[in-house]
Parts: C-alpha cells; structure tokens; sequence
C-alpha cells in the first residue's frame, strides 16, 4: 500500500475533528459542571461579601 | 500614587497596572493623531508639508504601530497583569522584572517613533521595526511571559480563569511570530534583509501578519472580554464551557488563515484554497464568544441603557461579531477579487481596530482607573463625559467604515470594469479622484474617535486628582 501525502491530510482531518470532539465533551461533560461553575466565579472572588448576580 | 487601596488583600501589584494604563490613554491620542493626519494626506495632500518626515509612507507604519503595539499593548500588558493577579489571588511574580516589561515597552515605541518616520524600516507590514529594536522586543517579551506564567505558577485558585488563557495564548503566539518572521541577516545597525526569499518571505509575512490580528488583537482582547464584560455587568460569563470550547477552537484554527492575504499571486493555489477554508470555519468560534459575551447581559439588559462602560463593552462585542464575519467573506477568494487592493480592506480593519480593539480597552480602562485609584467600581470623574464618550467612538467608528465601504466597492466596481472592445472603462486616476469625498468623511468620522479619546484623558486625569474614596473610609 502506498501511502502519501493525501493519507496525511486525511488523517489531519480526521485528527483534528476528534479533538474538537474531545474538547466538547470535555467542557460539557456533566461531572464537571460544578467545578466550570465555581471557575466562572472567579473574578468575583476578590469582592468579598459581594457576590455576582445569579 | 504609592499607596495600594486597602481593599486588595494579598498587595497587589498595581504600580505597574497603573503605568501601563494612563500610558494607553497617552499612546492612543498619539497614535489616533497620526492617523488622522494620514487620513487629511489621502484627502489634502499637502497636508504632508512637502516634508520626507511626514511622508504617508513613512507615517502610515508609525500610525499602525503606535496604535497596535503602542496603544494596544499598553492596554493589553496592563489589563492583564491585573487580571493575572485577581484571578490567581496571587501577587504579582517579580515587581523589577515588571517594572523592566514597562519601561522596556516605552523605550521600544519610542524606537519606533524616532526611526519610522527616519525611513527605516524592514518594509514587512506590522513588522517594520529594525532588528536592535526587534531584539529589545523579544527580550520585553521574554520577561513579560516570565511576569505573567510565574504568577500563574504561584496562583492560590485551582483553575486557572479563562482570561488568562486567552492571554496566555496571546503572549506564546506573539512570540513565536515575532521571533521567526523577523529572523534577518544584519548589514549595518539600521539595516537587514529577511532570511526569506519570494513567495516563501510573502507567506511567513502573512502568516505573522494574520497571527498578529488573530493573537495581538484577538486573543488578548478576548481576555480582556471575559474579565471586564462580568465584572462590569456583575455577573458570571454566560456559559463558562463555552468559552473552553471557544478558546481550543479559536487558537488552533487562526494559525491558517493567514494565506487569505496572497489570494491571486504566486503562492500555491492549494494553500490559497487552506486559507479560504480556514479563515470560513473561524466564524463559527468567533461569533462563538461574541455571543459569549453578549449573552452574559441576558436577564439584565437593563444595565446597558445606563451604565456607559458597559455600552463600550458591549458595542465593542458588536462590532466585533461584524468585522469577524465581514473578515471570513473576504476571504473567499471571488468576493476578494472585488475587495483586495481596496479601502475596503482598511475599512475592515478599522471595524476590527476601533470598533473592537480600542472600545473594549476604553471600556476596560474606565473599569479600571477608579479602581487604580483607590475608588469605587464606576466612581469616575464624570459618567456623563463617559457617554459623550461612547457616543463620539460610535458615530465616529461608523463614519470611517461606511465611507471606506462605499470606497471599496467603488474602487472594486471601477478596476474591473471593461469596455465592449476589452479596455478598460477607467484609469487609475479616475479611480483616486472619485475617492476624495469618502476621503473626507473618513477624515471626519476619525476625527470625532480621536477628539473622544481627548475627552477621556481629561475624564481620566481629574480622577486621579480625586480623594481616594475606598481608603477614607476604612479609616474612618
């Protein structure tokens, strides 16, 4: 089998969708819903007793 | 000016926050002026004196690197050398190092402005500067990565917040395309030719070019985004997993889209067709945080009828939303045909560059100075100037775009139009002449931004004069 530089640019592609793939689930995987919540927090965290509206 | 506000626990760092602050307010003025005074040249072209110092050729690069480099890198150096040490609730790392990043970014835009208008340039677009100064760059650039990861390193959070991300790519990917597209052979203190050749030297130029846009005025200014629209609207970013996905898809696919800049010349068709198709698939996680952004007001639309700074914010956001989805049909390579070569391209650019760039930093500055200050969140001088602000950025950002779009179409329309025996309908000149009045208006809506950029630094000069209220009132 020869392979080439098209193979390549295939494989390219098809690497790149599974990582876009994996980032998604990564992000909205529902385990880490909670810690992505707290991580949105984090700009307040220097006011004290002020909190952000919900 | 030395006394920290009592409200800041772990003692930040704001000297350096303050510095590179009041230094984006001096910048823009300075780097807006030249620009209006290029854009008088265009329309009244004895504007330039007869003077070979205040040639457009040579005050055009001084302009665009005053603004970008100048005015935009003080923005985004001190914004997120703030945002670094809030977020990491850590101080910030080495304060000499920090104090070196600043005055080492003056002494580099004072370079700038002493040998642009001198003629001497390396002629590569964005990256005109000669090698001694591309040299001091990369070692500013070196102790500012230093600053920011070492903060980064010693942060008491467990994540680190999405800003810094977006910073973090702004300052690896800013190297990177510093170091290799100024990589020159010196043949005297001023002069240096590029190690590339050709078409080769064309690509790398605008694989910096479009990199620069993509991380200097994208990246970093998104990072900006994502502290100062929740802070200024108080209330977490709209969907924290969106900015993940954002951020993963925005950085790996802006580093092709760059070839959209030689559409039509010698470079290989393929690669032409890669950056087409790449600068396509960038709408999607550009308007991604665009809606980001905006939706973070959702439930409290109200805030925006009367909180000026957040108008910036969010009309910045706006205008970003428009000129990331005018830049990917640019790109397509039929609609290009039309567009390259003319002002449409600058008009684009402004959309981007006032419209995005400078609101967002304006709003952010606004945020930020009361607090540098020692006052309140808000409490500057006068809000009303702030509007008159924001309205004087608006009417004048819109001017300049619709009078280069008319232009751009026009100039397009005439290039390629041809007589029923082939020649051309009209010369070049015809093509200049016609120009003049969108000339004029862009001279105006120019010079509307930039007298609005006056009206903040007088707004920006009494409140550093005002009693700090924070620290009066702990004491009392």
């Amino acid at each position: 089998m020869n392979v080439d530089i098209t193979d390549f640019r295939g494989l390219a592609t098809i690497f790149c969708a599974l990582a876009f793939a994996a980032v998604v689930f990564w992000a909205y995987g529902p385990s880490r819903k909670q810690y992505f919540d707290d991580a949105a927090q984090l700009p307040f965290t220097d006011q004290g007793e002020e909190k952000a509206d919900e | 000016m030395s006394d920290l506000p009592a409200y800041h626990p772990p003692n930040y760092n704001l000297k350096v926050v303050r510095q590179f602050t009041i230094m984006t307010v001096v910048w823009g003025i300075v780097g807006m002026l030249v620009g209006v005074l290029i854009a008088a040249q265009l329309a009244w072209p004895a504007m330039n004196f007869n003077s070979e110092y205040l040639h457009f050729g040579r005050l055009r690069p001084l302009h665009t690197n005053a603004v970008i480099f100048a005015f935009g890198g003080c923005a985004l150096m001190g914004t997120s050398l703030y945002i670094v040490q809030l977020t990491c609730q850590a101080k910030l790392f080495s304060a000499r190092l920090a104090s070196f990043v600043f005055w080492g970014w003056q002494l580099v835009i004072v370079s700038a402005a002493i040998t642009l208008p001198l003629g001497l340039t390396t002629s590569k677009e964005y990256a005109e500067l000669e090698w001694p100064i591309d040299i001091l760059i990369t070692l500013v650039w070196v102790a500012y990565a230093i600053v920011f990861f070492g903060t980064i390193a010693q942060r008491k959070t467990r994540h680190i917040y999405v800003a810094n991300w977006f910073f973090a790519a702004f300052i690896i990917a800013v190297a990177i395309l510093h170091v290799v597209n100024s990589l020159a052979i010196p043949v005297t203190f001023t002069k240096s030719y590029s190690v590339y050749a050709g078409t080769i030297d064309a690509m790398v130029q605008w694989w910096y070019g479009h990199n620069a846009v993509g991380f200097f005025l994208t990246a970093g200014f998104l990072g900006m985004m994502y502290y100062f629209v929740p802070k200024q609207a108080n209330r977490p970013i709209y969907s924290y997993r969106l900015s993940v996905v954002h951020f993963w898809a925005l950085i790996s696919i802006y580093v092709w889209a760059g070839p959209h800049h030689l559409h039509y010349t010698t470079l290989p068709d393929w690669v032409q067709s890669l950056g087409m198709a790449m600068s396509l698939i960038l709408l999607a996680p550009s308007w991604g945080g665009m809606i980001n952004g905006i939706m973070t007001l959702s439930g409290a639309w109200d805030k925006l009828r009367t909180d000026p700074i957040l108008k910036f914010l969010v009309v910045s956001l706006s205008f970003y939303g428009m000129s990331t989805f005018e830049g990917p049909m640019m790109a397509i390579k039929s609609v290009n045909s039309l567009s390259h070569y003319t002002d449409w391209t600058i008009g684009h650019v402004h959309s981007g560059a006032l419209g995005w760039v400078a609101m967002i930093s304006i709003g952010a500055m606004y945020h930020l100075i009361p607090i540098l200050w020692g006052r309140k969140q808000g409490q500057m001088y006068s809000e009303k100037l702030i509007e008159m602000h924001f309205w004087m950025a608006t009417i004048g950002t819109v001017l300049y775009i619709a009078s280069m779009w008319v232009n751009g179409l026009m100039q397009g329309l005439m290039w390629r139009a041809v007589n029923s025996d082939g020649t051309l309908t009209y010369s070049f000149v015809e093509s200049v002449e016609a120009s003049l009045p969108g000339y004029i208006v862009r001279f105006i809506g120019g010079g509307i931004f930039l007298s609005g950029m006056f009206v903040m630094a007088y707004n920006v000069w009494k409140t550093t004069r005002m009693p700090q209220q924070l620290v009066a009132e702990k004491a009392s």
